[in-house]
């Protein structure tokens, strides 16, 4: 069990990226202290213990820095490793698995989200919306053949691919309402509607999840600010 | 049974690099297929179908894509011989946060360097010095980025390095000149028997990029 002190997190509530790693200390039953960044101004402390991409979220362990979200979850799959359930499948092929959609989440479906909101005019905002629903089919897919009837991506708990997609699903809520969408419709992708529900109701998510309607609020001050969707 | 092993590749990319590099570190035996990219197989649409690109590692009939992914799958999967990620947790995180930076950075700015003139690619080549002296700052005095032996960042790194003659000629800049530890990393690795087998010629590579320019028309 980590020691008060031992492990701090920098971050943001309404970020996707920092609930990762919130996550994945959640599901080890590791303690931390969170170091909330004010938005739109960035502390000493991440500029020092991320100087090349001064971004959250930052995992400090006896003040060594871990950066970019999927590599910390792993260290901390790999720091702790008899602490709660394992994050990262054990076979080899399995984890490739896991790291490959992982990847596609983050370069390709992820992005296409927030192509939604930067889309101009009906025709862009049809195509950006096909694309991710395009993407969901795939994830649909995936899901069926990854968890094999059970509840997770990982299994009987929460894993690595649940966390990197369960992640964003405050985001999606928060496009299904402002679009007048239904992205996680049960009709196109039941694995993953009912995937998503039982991912969010889950202990280690619940508490750092958050609620729609606050993150439909921040998203509108950002909007009205930079004109355009949070950066990821 | 014996392990069938796959790489479906194609010989200027560096992303295919890496994996004939890390293959032949751990001394696996495989079979190299060529795909040409303007008329990809069949295999190849039906082991990577999420994507359609190379390359991919099919190891007894089963696909793993993306470079950064096989590598670790190679790591894992053959983990007695060369291991190429440290056993240290924080060292390891290290080593994939630059393998990382690099797939974020590297590519996108070199390939402006070779397609774009004037402001474009000054711009582009003022940014990928920046992202080399970085990699220098993180190298500093060790021989290689794993320390005394080649390392998975060092595997993930090296085979841009097939490119630079074609970013220097193309950009009309010397890396050397900028970098040069970075290009003494280079050929400390070229020493080394699988990197020089697994590496192609630079100017196979400038050769093909100016192939490649005047077939989509960029002068």
């Amino acid at each position: 069990m980590a020691k008060g002190g031992e492990v701090k997190l920098i971050g943001g509530w309404p970020s996707p990226f920092v609930m990762r790693p919130r996550i994945a200390l959640n599901l080890k039953g590791l303690e931390y202290e969170f170091l909330e960044e004010k938005f739109g101004a960035k502390s000493e402390l991440l500029l020092r213990s991320n100087p090349v991409h001064k971004k959250i979220p930052v995992l400090l362990h006896a003040d060594r820095p871990v950066c970019e979200s999927l590599v910390i979850v792993q260290y901390i799959d790999e720091a702790w490793p008899s602490s709660g359930p394992s994050i990262l499948p054990s076979d080899p092929y399995d984890r490739a698995t896991a790291r490959f959609w992982a990847a596609y989440i983050d370069e390709k479906w992820f992005p296409s989200m927030s192509g939604i909101a930067r889309a101009q005019g009906e025709e862009a905002k049809k195509a950006a919306i096909d694309l991710v629903v395009e993407g969901l089919s795939l994830l649909e897919d995936a899901f069926g053949k990854i968890s094999k009837g059970k509840p997770f991506f990982g299994g009987d708990t929460i894993g690595f691919l649940d966390i990197a997609l369960g992640c964003f699903l405050g985001w999606v809520r928060v496009t299904e309402r402002t679009q007048g969408l239904k992205l996680l419709d049960q009709a196109k992708v039941p694995g993953l509607a009912k995937w998503a529900e039982r991912f969010c109701a889950d202990s280690a998510v619940k508490g750092v999840m958050p609620e729609t309607e606050k993150l439909a609020e921040f998203a509108k001050l950002i909007m009205a600010k930079f004109g355009a969707p949070p950066p990821q | 049974m014996a392990d069938e092993v796959i790489l479906l590749d194609f010989w200027p990319s560096m992303f295919g690099m890496r994996c004939r590099l890390a293959l032949a570190e751990k001394g696996v035996k495989y079979e190299y297929k060529e795909e040409d990219l303007k008329n990809k197989s069949d295999l190849l649409l039906r082991m990577n179908p999420v994507h359609k690109k190379i390359p991919v590692l099919v190891h007894n009939g089963k696909p793993v894509c993306e470079s950064l992914i096989i590598l670790q799958y190679i790591e894992e999967t053959w983990p007695d011989r060369c291991p190429l990620l440290p056993s240290d947790p924080y060292q390891r995180a290290q080593a994939r946060f630059w393998a990382d930076y690099i797939d974020k950075k590297f590519y996108g700015l070199g390939r402006k360097v070779w397609t774009t003139k004037g402001e474009e690619q000054e711009v582009a080549k003022k940014e990928l010095i920046e992202i080399m002296k970085v990699l220098e700052g993180e190298l500093g005095d060790k021989p290689f980025f794993g320390g005394e032996k080649l390392g998975f960042v060092d595997v993930a790194i090296v085979p841009f390095s097939t490119w630079f003659y074609a970013y220097e000629m193309c950009g009309n800049f010397s890396i050397e000149a900028e970098c040069p530890k970075l290009i003494a990393w280079t050929k400390r690795c070229l020493e080394i028997e699988t990197v020089s087998k697994s590496l192609v010629d630079p100017h196979k590579v400038y050769d093909f990029i100016l192939q490649l320019k005047k077939a989509l028309g960029i002068e």
